[in-house]
């Protein structure tokens, strides 16, 4: 008989396509994971506020630095993505879309809903800041 | 916890040239998989050249060419060379699907071949597919009744319950969407993945079949059926354009419905 050795496994990530699908659906997976990492921080910022102005000031100090800002858009990104991308779930759930030209397009109007819903957010922070 | 690495024996080596074509107008590269279970070596690239002037249209047709005029110890599986015996389902350019019906001139730049992806390889392009098979095993993959049949005539089936097997029945069992499915590389001891799933619909949706609360049953599980977050893949590159991705929506809808 022949000896044969230890069977490898074939490539899978390394050399699997990307497709338009699969990229949203980690990125789903990504930003549920980012925003359970917000709510902590959404946490922090309420317990601030509620603590006393020193506290509240500080809070605001570090969220309003440049860090903050990023981390604070990266979290109104991730909401919106899976928010939008959640609704397209529902309606996959339901036995929706599920055909391969509906979830490519509805997977476009989810990218271009969270541009637009992401910048509208941030346009509004901005013109409806306070002063100091 | 999925391991997003290969294993050390499974790191692909870089192969060697194995051929050049000389004197050709319109020669293609091939890099194929290759490995062989009975050296220690590990798995490698290896390039072909093959002038697609004297060669059929498909990749199947390419792979016949070289194993009959450049290197006979190339291994695949193939059979019928018409997408419908499922023999030879491998990666071919990212994604998976019937090197018989994939069209060479579909591909941009070098060919790259290799096994299903996350699967034990055999030799060369030759997935070990026993645990697939017996997955397939595990749904009872036939009609199941309790009433006898009529004594003096077959049991029929209207036209519109015909229907809803359609896009069901012509799955051909080639595994190319199981193995492009990350779950299924995660969770495939586990997680039936989207080929079997769509048989066992294939089954609830028959009007025929009286199991159909078993059959529900013994899906109704975290990992079995549930694995499946709706990533795409299958649908995306099943050679026969079927729904895997529905077959298990519709089964999660019914398994709500009957709560």
């Amino acid at each position: 008989m022949i000896m044969t050795h230890k069977r490898p496994l074939s490539p899978h990530l390394q050399i699997y396509q990307p497709q338009l699908t699969s990229m949203m659906s980690i990125l789903h997976r990504a930003t549920g994971v980012f925003l359970s990492v917000g709510i902590l921080v959404l946490a922090y910022w309420l317990i601030a506020a509620a603590d006393g102005t020193e506290t509240y000031q500080q809070a605001q100090s570090l969220l309003g630095s440049w860090l903050g800002l990023l981390l604070l858009f990266g979290w109104s990104f991730s909401l919106f993505y899976h928010l939008c991308n959640g609704i397209r779930h529902l309606f996959w759930d339901a036995g929706l879309g599920m055909d391969i030209k509906t979830a490519y397009a509805t997977g476009k109007v989810v990218w271009v809903a969270t541009i637009i819903l992401t910048a509208l957010a941030w346009v509004l922070a901005f013109s409806l800041k306070g002063g100091g | 916890m999925a391991q997003f690495t290969l294993p050390a024996n499974s790191v692909i080596k870089k192969g060697k040239a194995v051929n050049k074509v000389e004197a050709a107008k319109n020669v293609k590269k091939f890099m194929i998989y290759r490995w062989n279970p009975e050296t220690e070596e590990n798995p490698r690239l290896d390039t072909y050249e093959v002038d697609l002037d004297n060669c059929g249209p498909m990749v199947l047709d390419a792979l016949i060419k070289i194993k009959d005029e450049i290197d006979s110890t190339l291994t695949f599986r193939r059979s019928c060379r018409e997408g419908i015996c499922g023999s030879c389902s491998m990666n071919i350019d990212g994604t998976n699907t019937l090197a018989c019906t994939k069209p060479i001139e579909d591909i941009k730049g070098a060919v790259k071949v290799y096994p299903l992806p996350h699967t034990d390889v055999v030799k060369d392009l030759v997935p070990d597919l026993t645990h697939f098979f017996a997955q397939y095993a595990a749904i009872e993959p036939w009609l199941q009744t309790q009433t006898p049949p009529p004594p003096d005539r077959e049991m029929l089936q209207s036209k519109q319950d015909w229907a809803l097997l359609n896009g069901l029945y012509e799955c051909i069992l080639c595994a190319c969407c199981s193995t492009s499915c990350p779950s299924y590389w995660w969770n495939g001891d586990r997680f039936l993945g989207p080929a079997i799933l769509l048989q066992a619909y294939r089954w609830i949706a028959d009007s025929r079949d009286e199991m159909t609360g078993e059959r529900l049953d013994n899906l109704e599980d975290p990992f079995r059926l549930y694995r499946c977050h709706t990533i795409m893949n299958c649908t995306n590159t099943c050679p026969k354009q079927l729904n895997p991705a529905k077959a298990i929506v519709e089964i999660k809808k019914m398994l709500v419905q009957r709560r």
